[in-house]
């Protein structure tokens, strides 16, 4: 297959590849990059656990082809870990109790990013909905809607 | 020498939290590894058919192929089982359902491996199929195994249930039925297998019960066990699920990386997981209850068939905490249960989070609620007239010794969800209503721990390091429950330590003793007891060797405040430090190995009887539902949920069990189905296997009773299983109080709530 050339910024880093047109981008993240945290559950865009911020948005890594980010913008979990400091919501999916096998987590906290940001006081209904598309199978989701409920909360 | 527990009932943050909030915890998924191929495996292309012939020649021809395996290579024993010995890791003369494999390849990219699974060519004599486990137990059923289709038939037997029927006023009979469902871990399947240069097989990856899988593995690969090594990844949920099917990808891999001396990913897939590992039980329950006018029941008799698959896995053990607790947490002087495990062509079944018991309390619960109804009786003042109390006798014949917590977790949460006065007000409001609003109830007991189905023991090890920093190793698994933050926990308390200067290990089968599985909601009374025995020994060792410095015995000495200190006189004290420094220096071994066996039970399996389990545990579930008659829909409102678990180690941990536990049960009661047509699976991913989305699942209001008990770390008992096996029951009950419509199949879906059966699908009759 001929190799195509891509220009994307990952988590404020500039990158141009050689890729696989068929490359997912979920597989350019975990496979090339190696950034595990965004993690595979279906592959078809049901569980959420791929979630990553494109462009301010939050869209399953397994749906879209990494060619089709070229020039745009891709933030995953690892991005969104400061330097020392965790991300307010990552801090408080620890305090709530949010985490229990936490292979969703990533996913769940992404979808709760690009929710904030774009609405910084929603309703318990609009975390519910935001999240709607991140399955977690342990939690019951109670625990993580207090937990992105109280980073509202703060704004 | 005492210690300082008040961390304990406290809920310190998860000791595992950070590195899953950030990305970085290493799920099975996430290993690499040098000169690493990648497995495929050809599955069976019919439900049961007899294997004529395999030819690999054009696989292995392909580039990039290392290696295709048959069950020819398999150098041990043909296939494993936790008592009966029938799970073939690559079927070698039959395939018994769509997931076995008869052939596994490893290649250098997973998509060669998957051109490679496509070359292979197999021919099959097919065989007539069994779907029906009521079916397979006819005589003239198709065999699947040699031995026959019966896997199992456990009985419970007490009083006579003729006599009982002849003091009732009523009789009344019903039959259920529960369907086949998928745990949905997250994460799927996956495993990778390597060499140790010293020649030990090491298998990493998604495992729940390592020693089960090096047993399996060793086994099959005809290696020792010292020669095989489990090691647990970071585990993205299991609820039961992740062991035999684990045990049947380390063999699979396993053998391949033997073949190769390469490292060896096998992964499933969303669809793999779907076909290949096992279920939770489809149950067929038919009941029939003795009751007088006043409300008592004077007997019961139960019969159960249970599907267990093409596989016995668990079945034995399921069916025997079925037929254990079959009753409910009832009553009843006369009682005759029979349960039946049979063998089909279907997905095999096995554990998964409830073991047994998500069934038939469904069926029990939900005959309460009609019994209740004949008898013009409000469901809570019936059951608080039956249900066992303190020094009652269970079932089995069992005195309960324990405190009886069923009538308070009724009284309790019927409390907290207004129940006398919704129960009256709805089906007036529901007249002018077009969403119609019903509340349900359900209460249960359960055995704790193994119970007289197997020895039950493990053990720990807590080393103190000469910084006074600790590690902690046990043989038991974190799968999210927060195994690792409650054992560090209690290591804390005992050593009176911030929870920061305990490192849990990771859990691999190299570093401690056999100590069963991390299964039956065992750990935190079982493990929690190791753990505690282990800090006791080391802590006591750090009192000894300080006693002569701070000048008294080593009885009155305590630790706490990271200190090793004079009980009441806090200032003779020598920080834990240099305590363990001083004891090192005497020569004293800081490493402390404890190893805790549960208390005395017995199981007469002839008789059907026995003190089946050494404590139980207590709950009761309330679920508030709105019902759409057009559609069918069901919205889940408000659930409120009591548990017993003795005592809350880590309330926070508690309550995230008690909402998982829940939604598990909201899915089982309103959702989940794997569909299978003559053996073949018709829900192949979570876009057709439908799990509850936070949308799906209402305000859940955890509810922790705490009645210490005698055998459990500080009283403490168990909360996982428990949690998952009410919901179901109270929101069929919820439905029909809302509806007037009595379901006694689960799942609830829309077509059962407004046609009141299932959506006929073709079915191939086996006679
Ligand atoms: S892996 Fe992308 S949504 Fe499931
Ligand atoms: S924490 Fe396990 S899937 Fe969400």
């Amino acid at each position: 297959m001929k190799k195509i050339t891509l220009k994307i910024t990952i988590n404020g880093r500039k990158h141009t590849l050689r890729i696989d047109p068929n490359l997912r981008l979920l597989d350019l993240l975990r496979d090339e990059l190696r950034l595990t945290g965004t993690k595979e559950g279906c592959g078809i865009g049901e569980c959420g656990a791929c979630t990553v911020i494109l462009d301010g948005r939050a869209v399953n890594a397994c749906l879209i082809l990494a060619g089709q980010c070229n020039g745009r913008e891709v933030v995953t979990i690892e991005g969104l870990t400061g330097k020392d400091d965790l991300h307010p919501l990552q801090q408080a999916f620890i305090d709530h109790g949010a985490v229990q096998c936490g292979f969703c987590t990533p996913g769940m906290i992404m979808s709760a990013a690009a929710l904030l940001d774009q609405n910084p006081t929603p309703t318990e209904e609009d975390i519910r909905e935001a999240i709607s598309g991140n399955l977690c199978r342990c939690t019951g989701y109670t625990q993580i809607v207090e937990a992105i409920q109280a980073v509202a909360d703060d704004n | 020498m005492n210690s300082n527990p008040s961390i304990i009932g406290t809920s310190p943050k998860r000791v595992d939290a950070r590195e899953k909030v950030t990305g970085s915890a290493r799920y099975g998924q996430d290993l690499r590894m040098d000169g690493m191929l990648f497995a495929r495996v050809k599955h069976a292309e019919y439900p049961h058919a007899r294997i004529r012939s395999i030819k690999t020649a054009r696989a292995k021809r392909l580039k990039g192929v290392a290696a295709v395996v048959t069950a020819a290579d398999i150098p041990g024993n043909p296939a494993f089982g936790a008592i009966i010995i029938d799970n073939q890791p690559i079927a070698g003369d039959k395939v018994r359902y769509l997931g076995d494999a008869v052939a596994v390849v490893a290649a250098e990219t997973e998509a060669i491996a998957e051109r490679a699974v496509d070359l292979i060519e197999v021919k099959y004599e097919e065989l007539p199929g069994v779907f029906d486990p009521r079916e397979a137990l006819k005589p003239d059923a198709p065999r699947i195994h040699e031995k026959g289709n019966l896997i199992v038939h456990h009985k419970t037997r007490k009083g006579d249930v003729g006599v009982g029927f002849g003091e009732a006023d009523r009789i009344i009979e019903r039959s259920y039925s529960t369907q086949r469902v998928e745990h949905a871990y997250i994460e799927t399947e996956v495993v990778v297998a390597y060499l140790d240069p010293d020649g030990t097989l090491v298998i990493k990856g998604s495992h729940q019960n390592l020693f089960n899988i090096r047993s399996a593995v060793a086994g099959v690969l005809g290696l020792p066990l010292s020669k095989v090594r489990i090691i647990q990844a970071s585990l993205g949920g299991s609820f039961g699920g992740k062991d035999d099917c684990m045990a049947v990808l380390g063999c699979r891999a396993g053998l391949l990386s033997l073949k190769t001396a390469r490292p060896i990913m096998l992964s499933n897939s969303r669809e793999d997981s779907l076909v290949e590992s096992y279920k939770r039980h489809p149950y067929f329950l038919d009941y029939k209850v003795g009751v007088k006018d006043d409300g008592t029941i004077t007997a019961m008799e139960i019969n159960i068939v249970a599907d267990g698959g093409a596989y016995a896995s668990m079945t034995q053990f399921v069916t025997w905490r079925s037929v254990v607790h079959a009753t409910g947490p009832y009553r009843v002087p006369h009682v005759k249960t029979d349960i039946y495990g049979a063998y089909t062509n279907n997905t095999y079944t096995g554990a998964f989070r409830g073991f047994g018991s998500p069934q038939i309390t469904f069926a029990y619960e939900s005959l309460m609620d009609e019994i209740a109804g004949e008898l013009g009786m409000d469901p809570l003042q019936f059951r608080l007239k039956n249900v066992l109390r303190d020094n009652d006798v269970t079932a089995t014949g069992q005195k309960l010794d324990h405190t009886v917590s069923v009538g308070e977790a009724l009284e309790v949460t019927t409390r907290a969800a207004g129940w006398d006065e919704k129960r009256k007000k709805f089906p007036e409001e529901n007249a002018g209503r077009i969403m119609k609003r019903g509340i349900g109830l359900a209460c249960s007991y359960r055995g704790v721990a193994l119970g007289a189905e197997g020895v039950d023991a493990t053990g720990a090890i807590v080393r103190i390091h000469s910084d006074g920093s600790v590690d902690l190793t046990t043989g038991l698994s974190e799968m999210g429950q927060g195994l690792k933050t409650i054992f560090s926990q209690i290591v804390a308390a005992e050593l009176g330590l911030p929870i920061e200067k305990i490192q849990y290990r990771e859990t691999d089968t190299s570093t401690i003793t056999d100590g069963g599985p991390t299964v039956a909601s065992r750990s935190t009374i079982i493990g929690g007891s190791a753990v505690r025995k282990a800090a006791i020994a080391a802590r006591e060792k750090l009192g000894a060797a300080a006693a002569e410095k701070l000048g008294a015995p080593p009885a009155k000495i305590i630790a706490s405040d990271e200190k090793i200190m004079v009980k009441g006189d806090p200032v003779r004290a020598v920080s834990f430090r240099e305590a363990a420094t001083m004891a090192l220096d005497a020569g004293m071994n800081l490493s402390s190995f404890a190893w805790h066996v549960s208390p005395p039970i017995w199981w007469n399996e002839e008789e059907g009887r026995g003190d089946a389990y050494f404590t139980y545990v207590y709950g009761c579930q309330i679920a508030e539902v709105e019902v759409d008659p057009e559609t069918g829909r069901v919205n889940v409102l408000e659930v409120w949920a009591a548990h017993d678990v003795g005592k809350a180690i880590n309330p926070e941990t508690v309550r995230g069990q008690i909402c998982g536990g829940v939604a598990t049960a909201i899915g089982y009661g309103l959702l989940e189905e794997v569909e299978m047509v003559d053996g073949v699976t018709k829900t192949m991913n979570l876009d057709e296997y439908l799990i509850p989305t936070a949308m799906d699942v209402g305000k859940i209001h955890a509810i922790i009773l705490e009645n210490e008990d005698k055998y459990g770390p500080y009283g403490a008992k168990c909360v996982a299983e428990p949690t998952a096996e009410l919901c179901a029951a109270a929101i069929a009950n919820a439905v029909c109080h809302a509806t007037g419509k009595r379901i006694r199949d689960l799942p609830l879906n829309l077509e059962r709530i407004v046609l009141g059966h299932k959506l006929v699908k073709k079915k191939r009759r086996v006679r």
